[in-house]
């Protein structure tokens, strides 16, 4: 199918495309034709530097199964990086059982 | 058997706001003069399918055009361009009937044209085929092949994609021809019917043929879209309306 299906996010970070690791800006999610893998329709992922020429792109295309699984992956992740922040002692607990 | 050859190469056109472009030529070879076929690229990008589109249509006596509408975007493998494309958004309709104007007009000021052309698009080009063939009165034949997104939410019309091009249909200047996949979700079943309903009230000239067993893309050899059966009564269908409104 022909959709409009587009998510655009600013992102920080690296990604290494075919041309080496590049800083990144953004990542453009959607759903629509894939390039390479054998499905009808893909979930495809680009994490990009606007500012630099396409060839730089870090791309995955990805059925709606294994997508739902990263999404949940991703989120189990970030909680339990976030829960664990939150259970270490802060500087200011250290200082007071010293 | 008759001596065969062609000629296809690169050429420049002056495109939307005079950007250079980049578009793909290919017309048997011999004086002519040739029925012209205009090709819009579908959302993967200015491909090789479309390459061999282009030849195809040369193989069948058309002296037929491709344009670059992502040339913007820069160097690159027809995927990553069109992931950049994807990612900025997308292309504007108005910049869209620029640049395949450019082709039309490049086509039809050859010395090997017959002056008559068809426009031909599939996925997000049968969209634009629509659209070109309602804004200008250049195209003699519009072929539409599972054009998405010609029946558009209000919610989802933007700066550049202002007006839904079923709403054109009223100005729609040449017979079109429609190839859909009935299993197909954009253009759904639903969205065809109710583009065909419009044709029909504008007393436009049209033939829609919709294939059971197929869904999007179902000419595409190298996807699992492919559907060889309805792919061939398609290419049939569309070179009889083709030879019956362009020569």
């Amino acid at each position: 199918m022909c959709t409009s299906i587009l998510e655009l996010v600013a992102c920080n970070g690296s990604g290494k495309s075919p041309e080496g690791w590049v800083n990144l800006t953004h990542a453009a999610i959607s759903y629509d034709h894939p390039h390479h893998a054998m499905l009808n329709d893909a979930v495809t992922i680009d994490f990009v530097n606007k500012g630099l020429g396409a060839g730089t792109r870090v791309g995955v295309e990805l059925d709606l199964k294994s997508a739902k699984a990263l999404h949940q992956a991703l989120e189990k992740v970030i909680m339990d990086v976030e829960d664990d922040v939150k259970s270490r002692p802060r500087s200011n607990d250290i200082m007071k059982a010293a | 058997m008759s001596y065969e050859s062609m000629i296809a190469e690169m050429i420049i056109l002056d495109g939307h706001n005079n950007d250079p472009i980049q578009a793909y030529t290919a017309r048997p070879m011999g004086p002519g003069p040739f029925p012209g076929i205009v090709l819009i690229h579908h959302l993967p990008g200015w491909d090789e399918w479309y390459r061999e589109t282009t030849r195809k249509f040369a193989h069948h006596g058309y002296a037929a055009i491709s344009p670059n509408l992502y040339e913007r975007a820069g160097e690159g493998s027809a995927e990553d361009v069109a992931a950049k494309v994807r990612a900025e958004g997308g292309i504007s309709d108005a910049q869209m009937v620029g640049d395949v104007d450019a082709a039309m007009d490049w086509l039809k000021s050859q010395q090997f044209s017959t002056g008559k052309a068809a426009v031909f698009g599939t996925c997000s080009g049968g969209r634009h085929a629509v659209i070109y063939c309602s804004k200008t009165d250049k195209a003699d034949a519009c072929l539409d092949l599972w054009g998405g997104r010609v029946v558009m939410a209000e919610e989802d019309l933007n700066e550049k994609l202002p007006q839904a091009p079923i709403d054109m249909t009223a100005e729609l200047n040449c017979p079109i021809l429609g190839l859909f996949g009935n299993e197909d979700q954009a253009p759904s079943a639903e969205q065809v019917d109710q583009h065909e309903k419009q044709l029909q009230e504008h007393g436009k000239t049209y033939e829609f043929h919709r294939y059971d067993g197929a869904g999007h893309g179902f000419f595409y050899y190298n996807r699992p879209l492919h559907r060889v059966e309805q792919c061939n009564d398609g290419w049939e269908k569309l070179f009889a309306f083709v030879k019956k409104h362009v020569g």
